[in-house]
């Protein structure tokens, strides 16, 4: 069973959704981006979304950017990504899943990275650059342990790909909720509601909206037609400017646009 | 099945689509596309009068031979591509992808380029067919190759100088793709190599083919027969995919790719992709790349910008892997030798990216010995790299200034 979905489940079923936050491992250092990641987990978020940093990064937008380049030039190593993951599990109850760019993985060897993120207690990758289609060992590797795989939707995909997308994600499926990279935006595509609504006829049993989405309002805007809102760049900022405490106040605040705090 | 049959997306283990799902749909209606235009005569017809009328194609084929005597004899036969319109290779893909824009309706066209030549290429067809037009080129590189930057703004382009990451071609792809996800809907990206996702390694590979072909023809003629060697330069790999692929099935013709071993195939600062690197995804592809042992792309160095890759087209992975061609370093101050001695031998100042392949051929010459006829690919010309030879060579009077 997945936990994500499990707690994705749990926060539906409570009238609302659920709060996925995106935090780099490694950035501004290692210590504090655990910090970080305990930080909104208490406050508020449901699942985090641990991003791996990756020289090439192409779905994301300058502040993602900047803060996992900054990691890589610190040092960052994929064995730092596996340690977060066991930090973190080990304070707070929140499933963590890894997001990351498919060359380290494959670099790594898929089976072997599979491995490693279930002994440090991970819940599953979401792969922005990894569409089904070319994913053969890692629904093999991923049907093995049992983790989580969360693949991507575009306003752009055919029913089709929706169809597919669906059938082969577990934890949820990434519905991008506009043509483009990450980034906070004053407005969340009026696509993302449509998308979440093919992905319905497609059969989701859980999709959560991400890309653009920075305020407890649009939060709770999302969360009116989908399961979860993920938000990334928002809170990055807030770490670079204002260290684990500003996150932390960033994070309560998107919450209450879950309805459940505030 | 014959080796020039492969069309992707698959070349053995290579190539793919490794991009996000939001590309999908754009790199299908792109595949269609090219499917069904390649197929359609109206579209031949009027791709083939602009590579007459317009590029001056064929190029012809020079034989080189107060060149050839440092080639131990051999016969150096020099494919024109410099002689093209906008002075490389990178025009004949160019024109090609710009009327294929025009044919699904798109209005805007981006791009991405290294020394700057498929920068010029686009921006130049852009002009010609009224598209908007973004380059996106390395910091560095905007540096490097100042005169192909007004060039391009000349022409009407918008140039973005790209300072993330390395800033050089690596980069510029990665912001490319990242306005290519934000844009799909009016803007094609037209993409410079035989690497990225599928169509792009199999789609400029088809456009680039012509100078093989008319190559194999020209060569014949004036020989008798095949060559024993063909040679051309590597960094994404489309003039070496463009020459090697008529002769793919000719097994008598070795075929010898030129990647840039920048100042020594076992220092840190090469080019040397398959040489050196291992499988892996980079730009869409799975190929040949220099990462470290986590998976992060290694910064790749050479002399010449249109080198300075640490990735390679898929097709040329699996011609490695399969030992149909083969692939070796040549070092910047090899290839600088052979851009002067080019000049002064024959009165061609090529590209620095081509001087790496005759380089490479005076090594063929001489290992293949009298009698043997080595075809080079002389990509492009050697305008846009004086301010890097002057420097080289020491060519420049100190405070001088041009006027």
């Amino acid at each position: 069973m997945s936990a994500v979905a499990d707690v994705i489940r749990t926060r539906v079923d409570a009238g609302s959704g659920a709060l996925v936050g995106y935090l780099p491992v490694g950035f501004p250092t290692f210590d504090e981006s655990v910090d970080a990641a305990v930080a909104i987990a208490q406050s508020g978020v449901d699942v985090i979304e641990l991003g791996l940093p990756y020289s090439d990064p192409v779905m994301d937008g300058p502040v993602i950017q900047a803060a996992t380049q900054q990691a890589l030039a610190r040092g960052f190593r994929l064995s730092h990504g596996f340690e977060a993951v066991r930090r973190i599990t080990e304070q707070v109850s929140v499933p963590v899943l890894l997001m990351t760019y498919w060359n380290p993985v494959l670099s790594y060897g898929v089976e072997r990275f599979a491995d490693d993120l279930v002994d440090a207690g991970g819940a599953g990758l979401i792969t922005p650059d990894l569409i089904p289609d070319e994913a053969e060992e890692w629904l093999a590797a991923s049907e093995r342990t049992g983790l989580d795989r969360v693949f991507l939707a575009a306003p752009s995909s055919s029913d089709a790909r929706l169809v597919r997308a669906v059938e082969v994600s577990r934890g949820f499926v990434y519905a991008v909720s506009t043509m483009g990279i990450t980034g906070a935006r004053s407005d969340v595509d009026s696509a993302a509601r449509g998308l979440v609504a093919r992905l319905r006829d497609a059969g989701v049993e859980h999709t959560c909206v991400g890309l653009g989405i920075s305020t407890a309002q649009q939060v709770r805007e999302v969360l009116d037609y989908a399961d979860g809102a993920i938000v990334g760049s928002a809170l990055v900022s807030a770490l670079s400017n204002g260290g684990v405490d500003a996150v932390a106040s960033v994070a309560a605040d998107l919450a209450t646009g879950t309805g459940r705090r505030g | 099945m014959a080796l020039r049959d492969e069309t992707g997306p698959y070349f053995g283990e290579f190539g793919g689509r490794y991009v996000p799902e939001s590309l999908v749909e754009a790199l299908d209606e792109l595949s269609e596309a090219w499917e069904l235009a390649k197929l359609d005569p109206a579209f031949r017809a009027e791709l083939d009068a602009l590579l007459k009328d317009y590029v001056g194609r064929p190029s012809v084929v020079t034989e080189a031979q107060r060149f050839a005597r440092h080639a131990g004899g051999a016969r150096i036969l020099l494919k024109r591509e410099d002689l093209n319109h906008t002075g490389s290779h990178k025009i004949n893909n160019v024109l090609g992808q710009a009327l294929l824009t025009k044919r699904i309706g798109k209005t805007r066209v981006i791009a991405e380029t290294g020394a700057g030549q498929h920068g010029v290429a686009t921006a130049t067809a852009a002009a010609l067919f009224g598209l908007d037009c973004v380059i996106y080129m390395g910091e560095v590189d905007t540096e490097r190759q100042a005169l192909n930057v007004a060039r391009m703004r000349l022409l009407g382009a918008e140039v973005i100088p790209v300072t993330t990451g390395s800033r050089t071609l690596k980069d510029a792809i990665n912001d490319a793709m990242r306005d290519w996800v934000t844009n799909v809907e009016d803007t094609n990206y037209i993409f410079g190599t035989v690497a990225g996702p599928h169509p792009f390694p199999a789609m400029v590979r088809d456009l680039q083919k012509i100078i093989g072909e008319e190559a194999r023809e020209q060569v014949l003629a004036l020989t008798g027969r095949l060559p024993d060697a063909v040679a051309a330069c590597v960094g994404g790999g489309s003039n070496a995919m463009g020459i090697f692929h008529a002769f793919l099935d000719d097994t008598a013709v070795g075929l010898y790719g030129f990647e840039a071993a920048g100042e020594g195939m076992d220092t840190l600062r090469h080019a040397a992709t398959i040489s050196r690197g291992r499988p892996g995804v980079l730009h869409g592809a799975r190929t040949f790349l220099l990462q470290d042992e986590d998976g992060q792309t290694v910064e790749s160095h050479s002399i010449s910008a249109g080198l300075d890759y640490p990735g390679v087209g898929p097709e040329h992975s699996w011609l490695a892997s399969i030992g149909r061609a083969t692939y070796r370093g040549v070092t910047d101050a090899a290839a600088m030798d052979a851009l002067r001695l080019l000049s002064r031998t024959e009165g061609i100042i090529p590209a620095i990216e081509s001087s790496h392949a005759l380089a490479g051929a005076l090594e063929l010459g001489r290992e293949l010995g009298q009698d043997a006829v080595v075809l080079v690919n002389l990509s492009g010309r050697g305008d846009k790299d004086m301010e890097t030879a002057g420097r080289y060579f020491d060519l420049i009077d100190a405070g001088a200034e041009q006027s």
